[in-house]
Protein backbone atom coordinates (compact mmCIF):
# COMPACT_ATOMS: atom_id res chain seq x y z
CA UNK A 1 0.00 0.00 0.00
CA UNK A 2 2.58 2.38 0.97
CA UNK A 3 4.56 1.60 -2.28
CA UNK A 4 0.99 2.40 -3.98
CA UNK A 5 0.51 5.77 -2.45
CA UNK A 6 4.15 6.55 -3.17
CA UNK A 7 3.68 5.41 -6.60
CA UNK A 8 0.30 7.45 -6.65
CA UNK A 9 2.50 10.91 -5.25
CA UNK A 10 5.21 10.69 -7.82
CA UNK A 11 2.40 10.67 -10.55
CA UNK A 12 1.11 14.03 -8.86
CA UNK A 13 4.23 15.78 -9.69
CA UNK A 14 4.26 16.74 -13.70
CA UNK A 15 8.01 16.12 -13.82
CA UNK A 16 8.00 12.49 -11.81
CA UNK A 17 4.89 12.12 -14.36
CA UNK A 18 6.75 13.35 -17.54
CA UNK A 19 9.86 10.47 -16.45
CA UNK A 20 7.24 7.53 -15.69
CA UNK A 21 5.08 7.72 -18.57
CA UNK A 22 8.43 7.89 -21.14
CA UNK A 23 9.00 4.64 -19.75
CA UNK A 24 5.67 3.33 -19.75
CA UNK A 25 4.66 4.80 -23.09
CA UNK A 26 6.87 2.09 -25.27
CA UNK A 27 4.93 -1.03 -23.29
CA UNK A 28 1.72 0.36 -23.53
CA UNK A 29 2.50 0.37 -27.77
CA UNK A 30 3.18 -2.69 -27.87
CA UNK A 31 0.68 -4.47 -25.56
CA UNK A 32 -2.21 -2.80 -27.39
CA UNK A 33 -0.33 -3.08 -30.79
CA UNK A 34 -0.57 -6.95 -30.34
CA UNK A 35 -4.03 -7.16 -29.09
CA UNK A 36 -5.57 -4.99 -31.69
CA UNK A 37 -3.67 -7.24 -34.39
CA UNK A 38 -4.69 -9.92 -32.60
CA UNK A 39 -8.38 -9.08 -32.12
CA UNK A 40 -8.47 -7.55 -35.37
CA UNK A 41 -7.01 -11.10 -37.16
CA UNK A 42 -10.01 -13.45 -34.71
CA UNK A 43 -12.62 -11.03 -35.50
CA UNK A 44 -12.27 -10.68 -39.34
CA UNK A 45 -10.86 -14.19 -40.28
CA UNK A 46 -11.17 -16.80 -37.48
CA UNK A 47 -14.76 -16.08 -36.07
CA UNK A 48 -17.48 -17.37 -37.65
CA UNK A 49 -20.37 -15.34 -39.92
CA UNK A 50 -23.33 -14.24 -37.83
CA UNK A 51 -26.77 -16.69 -38.80
CA UNK A 52 -28.69 -13.46 -38.51
CA UNK A 53 -26.67 -10.94 -39.80
CA UNK A 54 -24.32 -12.58 -42.04
CA UNK A 55 -20.68 -10.80 -42.56
CA UNK A 56 -21.72 -7.29 -41.59
CA UNK A 57 -21.40 -8.13 -38.12
CA UNK A 58 -17.39 -7.80 -38.15
CA UNK A 59 -18.14 -4.06 -37.69
CA UNK A 60 -19.11 -4.80 -34.01
CA UNK A 61 -15.33 -5.47 -33.52
CA UNK A 62 -14.47 -1.19 -34.13
CA UNK A 63 -18.09 0.09 -33.32
CA UNK A 64 -18.54 -2.09 -29.54
CA UNK A 65 -14.69 -1.17 -28.35
CA UNK A 66 -15.02 2.53 -29.68
CA UNK A 67 -18.29 3.04 -27.47
CA UNK A 68 -17.25 1.56 -24.67
CA UNK A 69 -14.05 3.34 -24.67
CA UNK A 70 -15.79 6.57 -24.88
CA UNK A 71 -17.48 6.01 -21.88
CA UNK A 72 -14.63 4.43 -19.86
CA UNK A 73 -12.44 7.94 -21.23
CA UNK A 74 -15.63 9.97 -20.19
CA UNK A 75 -15.30 7.99 -16.89
CA UNK A 76 -11.94 8.67 -16.62
CA UNK A 77 -12.46 12.44 -17.15
CA UNK A 78 -15.10 13.36 -14.77
CA UNK A 79 -13.29 11.22 -12.21
CA UNK A 80 -10.17 13.38 -12.75
CA UNK A 81 -12.32 16.28 -13.23
CA UNK A 82 -13.48 15.88 -9.53
CA UNK A 83 -10.13 14.97 -8.20
CA UNK A 84 -8.84 18.76 -9.79
CA UNK A 85 -12.10 20.21 -7.97
CA UNK A 86 -11.36 18.16 -4.58
CA UNK A 87 -7.53 18.61 -4.36
CA UNK A 88 -6.65 21.17 -6.69
CA UNK A 89 -4.18 18.23 -7.91
CA UNK A 90 -2.47 19.65 -11.27
CA UNK A 91 -2.10 16.27 -13.10
CA UNK A 92 -5.83 15.42 -11.96
CA UNK A 93 -6.50 18.31 -14.34
CA UNK A 94 -3.86 17.26 -17.06
CA UNK A 95 -5.88 13.66 -17.12
CA UNK A 96 -9.26 15.34 -17.30
CA UNK A 97 -7.76 17.92 -20.40
CA UNK A 98 -6.15 15.48 -22.34
CA UNK A 99 -8.60 12.52 -22.34
CA UNK A 100 -11.20 14.76 -23.74
CA UNK A 101 -10.32 14.83 -27.24
CA UNK A 102 -9.57 11.08 -27.86
CA UNK A 103 -13.05 10.16 -25.87
CA UNK A 104 -14.45 12.96 -28.69
CA UNK A 105 -12.41 11.06 -31.11
CA UNK A 106 -14.01 7.54 -30.40
CA UNK A 107 -17.63 8.40 -29.80
CA UNK A 108 -16.98 9.93 -33.11
CA UNK A 109 -15.86 6.34 -34.54
CA UNK A 110 -18.49 5.02 -32.65
CA UNK A 111 -21.14 6.79 -34.38
CA UNK A 112 -19.66 6.80 -37.75
CA UNK A 113 -19.15 2.74 -37.34
CA UNK A 114 -22.50 2.37 -35.72
CA UNK A 115 -24.65 4.38 -38.48
CA UNK A 116 -22.69 2.22 -41.70
CA UNK A 117 -23.99 -0.48 -39.67
CA UNK A 118 -27.24 0.40 -39.17
CA UNK A 119 -27.43 1.45 -43.01
CA UNK A 120 -27.71 -2.25 -44.22
CA UNK A 121 -29.18 -3.87 -40.89
CA UNK A 122 -31.83 -1.45 -40.03
CA UNK A 123 -32.08 0.19 -43.58
CA UNK A 124 -31.46 3.65 -42.16
CA UNK A 125 -27.82 5.69 -41.55
CA UNK A 126 -29.50 7.43 -38.57
CA UNK A 127 -32.49 7.08 -36.20
CA UNK A 128 -33.58 9.46 -33.13
CA UNK A 129 -33.38 6.56 -30.84
CA UNK A 130 -32.03 6.56 -27.06
CA UNK A 131 -29.01 5.25 -27.40
CA UNK A 132 -27.78 7.02 -30.73
CA UNK A 133 -29.05 10.40 -29.39
CA UNK A 134 -27.45 9.82 -26.00
CA UNK A 135 -24.10 8.63 -27.18
CA UNK A 136 -24.56 12.24 -29.86
CA UNK A 137 -24.91 13.99 -26.81
CA UNK A 138 -22.00 12.40 -25.22
CA UNK A 139 -19.59 13.70 -28.03
CA UNK A 140 -21.52 17.31 -27.60
CA UNK A 141 -20.28 17.19 -24.28
CA UNK A 142 -16.73 16.40 -24.90
CA UNK A 143 -16.62 19.32 -27.78
CA UNK A 144 -18.52 21.55 -24.44
CA UNK A 145 -15.77 20.57 -22.85
CA UNK A 146 -12.63 21.58 -25.10
CA UNK A 147 -14.33 24.35 -25.85
CA UNK A 148 -14.83 25.66 -22.43
CA UNK A 149 -11.31 24.89 -21.78
CA UNK A 150 -10.29 27.00 -24.85
CA UNK A 151 -12.23 30.02 -24.24
CA UNK A 152 -10.44 31.01 -20.80
CA UNK A 153 -7.39 32.68 -21.17
CA UNK A 154 -6.54 31.76 -17.27
CA UNK A 155 -5.58 28.23 -16.83
CA UNK A 156 -6.98 27.51 -13.64
CA UNK A 157 -10.66 29.14 -14.61
CA UNK A 158 -10.41 26.97 -17.73
CA UNK A 159 -9.75 24.29 -15.68
CA UNK A 160 -12.55 24.65 -13.28
CA UNK A 161 -15.20 25.37 -15.68
CA UNK A 162 -14.38 22.34 -17.48
CA UNK A 163 -14.41 20.00 -14.61
CA UNK A 164 -17.99 21.34 -13.76
CA UNK A 165 -19.27 20.97 -16.76
CA UNK A 166 -17.49 17.15 -16.94
CA UNK A 167 -18.79 16.30 -13.83
CA UNK A 168 -22.18 17.96 -14.64
CA UNK A 169 -22.20 15.76 -17.86
CA UNK A 170 -21.89 11.90 -15.68
CA UNK A 171 -25.79 12.18 -15.94
CA UNK A 172 -25.47 10.99 -19.32
CA UNK A 173 -23.40 7.61 -19.06
CA UNK A 174 -26.15 5.44 -17.37
CA UNK A 175 -28.63 7.03 -19.75
CA UNK A 176 -26.25 5.95 -22.52
CA UNK A 177 -25.83 2.59 -20.48
CA UNK A 178 -29.84 1.92 -20.24
CA UNK A 179 -31.29 3.52 -23.15
CA UNK A 180 -31.62 0.15 -24.54
CA UNK A 181 -33.55 -0.89 -21.69
CA UNK A 182 -35.50 2.29 -20.83
CA UNK A 183 -36.44 3.18 -23.86
CA UNK A 184 -37.85 0.91 -27.10
CA UNK A 185 -34.64 1.74 -28.97
CA UNK A 186 -33.81 0.78 -32.55
CA UNK A 187 -30.21 -0.42 -31.32
CA UNK A 188 -30.10 -3.91 -30.01
CA UNK A 189 -30.12 -4.75 -26.40
CA UNK A 190 -26.48 -5.63 -24.64
CA UNK A 191 -24.67 -8.68 -25.61
CA UNK A 192 -22.18 -8.57 -23.55
CA UNK A 193 -22.38 -6.87 -20.22
CA UNK A 194 -26.04 -8.29 -18.88
CA UNK A 195 -27.00 -10.07 -15.82
CA UNK A 196 -27.18 -13.33 -17.10
CA UNK A 197 -23.76 -12.98 -18.65
CA UNK A 198 -22.83 -12.96 -22.32
CA UNK A 199 -24.99 -13.80 -24.97
CA UNK A 200 -22.48 -14.38 -27.69
CA UNK A 201 -20.96 -17.28 -29.34
CA UNK A 202 -17.36 -17.55 -27.43
CA UNK A 203 -15.66 -17.90 -30.88
CA UNK A 204 -17.32 -14.12 -31.34
CA UNK A 205 -16.70 -12.88 -28.43
CA UNK A 206 -13.32 -13.33 -27.56
CA UNK A 207 -12.10 -11.47 -30.50
CA UNK A 208 -14.04 -8.25 -29.12
CA UNK A 209 -12.68 -8.57 -25.35
CA UNK A 210 -9.61 -8.32 -26.80
CA UNK A 211 -9.97 -5.99 -29.15
CA UNK A 212 -11.77 -3.75 -26.36
CA UNK A 213 -8.65 -4.59 -24.02
CA UNK A 214 -6.43 -3.50 -27.02
CA UNK A 215 -8.12 -0.18 -27.18
CA UNK A 216 -7.71 0.66 -23.33
CA UNK A 217 -3.95 0.22 -23.58
CA UNK A 218 -4.36 2.27 -26.87
CA UNK A 219 -5.92 4.87 -24.72
CA UNK A 220 -3.44 4.59 -21.81
CA UNK A 221 -0.97 5.50 -24.12
CA UNK A 222 -2.28 8.99 -26.25
CA UNK A 223 -3.39 10.08 -22.88
CA UNK A 224 0.28 9.48 -21.87
CA UNK A 225 1.59 10.99 -24.83
CA UNK A 226 -0.90 13.72 -24.84
CA UNK A 227 -0.27 14.59 -21.28
CA UNK A 228 3.63 14.71 -21.58
CA UNK A 229 2.78 17.30 -24.44
CA UNK A 230 0.61 19.15 -22.30
CA UNK A 231 3.12 19.11 -19.43
CA UNK A 232 5.85 20.24 -21.33
CA UNK A 233 3.23 23.55 -22.11
CA UNK A 234 2.29 24.51 -18.57
CA UNK A 235 5.82 23.75 -16.99
CA UNK A 236 7.58 25.42 -19.86
CA UNK A 237 9.00 28.08 -17.61
CA UNK A 238 11.08 25.44 -15.37
CA UNK A 239 14.11 24.54 -15.40
CA UNK A 240 13.85 20.94 -15.59
CA UNK A 241 11.96 21.37 -19.04
CA UNK A 242 15.10 23.08 -20.23
CA UNK A 243 17.03 20.23 -18.40
CA UNK A 244 15.20 17.61 -20.99
CA UNK A 245 16.43 19.63 -24.39
CA UNK A 246 20.46 19.20 -22.73
CA UNK A 247 20.58 15.98 -22.09
CA UNK A 248 18.81 14.88 -25.15
CA UNK A 249 19.15 11.18 -24.35
CA UNK A 250 16.00 11.05 -21.82
CA UNK A 251 13.85 13.83 -24.18
CA UNK A 252 12.81 11.37 -26.47
CA UNK B 1 -12.86 -19.47 -48.10
CA UNK B 2 -11.20 -17.23 -50.70
CA UNK B 3 -9.03 -14.26 -50.06
CA UNK B 4 -11.69 -12.65 -52.89
CA UNK B 5 -14.25 -13.52 -50.43
CA UNK B 6 -12.70 -12.39 -47.31
CA UNK B 7 -12.98 -9.14 -49.47
CA UNK B 8 -16.38 -9.21 -50.33
CA UNK B 9 -17.33 -9.66 -46.59
CA UNK B 10 -20.78 -11.24 -48.14
CA UNK B 11 -21.78 -8.57 -49.75
CA UNK B 12 -21.13 -5.92 -47.01
CA UNK B 13 -17.92 -5.09 -48.30
CA UNK B 14 -18.63 -1.32 -48.45
CA UNK B 15 -20.04 -1.09 -44.88
CA UNK B 16 -17.63 -3.30 -42.94
CA UNK B 17 -14.30 -2.01 -44.54
CA UNK B 18 -14.70 1.36 -44.60
CA UNK B 19 -15.74 0.73 -40.81
CA UNK B 20 -12.62 -0.52 -40.37
CA UNK B 21 -10.30 2.06 -42.33
CA UNK B 22 -12.40 5.07 -40.35
CA UNK B 23 -11.35 3.11 -37.19
CA UNK B 24 -7.65 2.32 -38.08
CA UNK B 25 -7.22 5.76 -39.38
CA UNK B 26 -7.58 7.39 -36.20
CA UNK B 27 -6.03 5.12 -34.63
CA UNK B 28 -2.91 6.06 -36.78
CA UNK B 29 -3.68 9.89 -36.42
CA UNK B 30 -3.97 9.78 -32.43
CA UNK B 31 -0.94 8.50 -32.00
CA UNK B 32 0.84 10.42 -34.89
CA UNK B 33 -0.53 14.09 -34.06
CA UNK B 34 0.64 13.96 -30.71
CA UNK B 35 4.17 12.42 -31.09
CA UNK B 36 4.72 15.78 -33.62
CA UNK B 37 3.66 18.05 -31.44
CA UNK B 38 5.73 16.22 -28.66
CA UNK B 39 9.03 16.83 -30.87
CA UNK B 40 8.09 20.44 -31.81
CA UNK B 41 7.59 21.59 -28.11
CA UNK B 42 11.16 20.60 -27.44
CA UNK B 43 12.21 22.35 -30.54
CA UNK B 44 10.77 25.10 -28.47
CA UNK B 45 12.10 24.87 -25.76
CA UNK B 46 15.51 24.13 -26.93
CA UNK B 47 15.29 27.70 -29.50
CA UNK B 48 14.15 29.54 -26.09
CA UNK B 49 16.55 27.62 -23.51
CA UNK B 50 19.27 28.85 -26.27
CA UNK B 51 18.26 32.70 -26.57
CA UNK B 52 18.69 33.04 -22.67
CA UNK B 53 22.02 31.23 -22.50
CA UNK B 54 22.84 33.64 -25.30
CA UNK B 55 21.31 36.89 -23.35
CA UNK B 56 23.27 35.85 -19.92
CA UNK B 57 26.42 35.50 -22.06
CA UNK B 58 25.82 38.66 -23.59
CA UNK B 59 24.90 40.56 -19.90
CA UNK B 60 28.44 39.52 -18.44
CA UNK B 61 30.21 41.27 -21.06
Amino acid sequence: MNVLLKFYHRLGSPREFYEISGSLIPWFGTISLILILTGSYLGLVVAPADYQQGESYRIIYVHVPSAWLSMLIYTVLAVSAMIGLIWRMKMAYVVMICSAAPGAWFTLVALITGSLWGKPMWGTWWQWDARLTSELLLLFLYIGIIALYNSFYERHLAEKSAAILAVVGVINLPIIHYSVEWWNTLHQGSTVIRSDGPSMDVRMLWPLLIMAVGFNFYYGLILMLRARNQVLIQEARNSWVAELVVNKGQAS
Amino acid sequence: MSFNEFLAMGGYAQYVWSSWLLTLLVLLWNVIAPRYKHKKLLQQVEIQTKREQLKNSTNKI
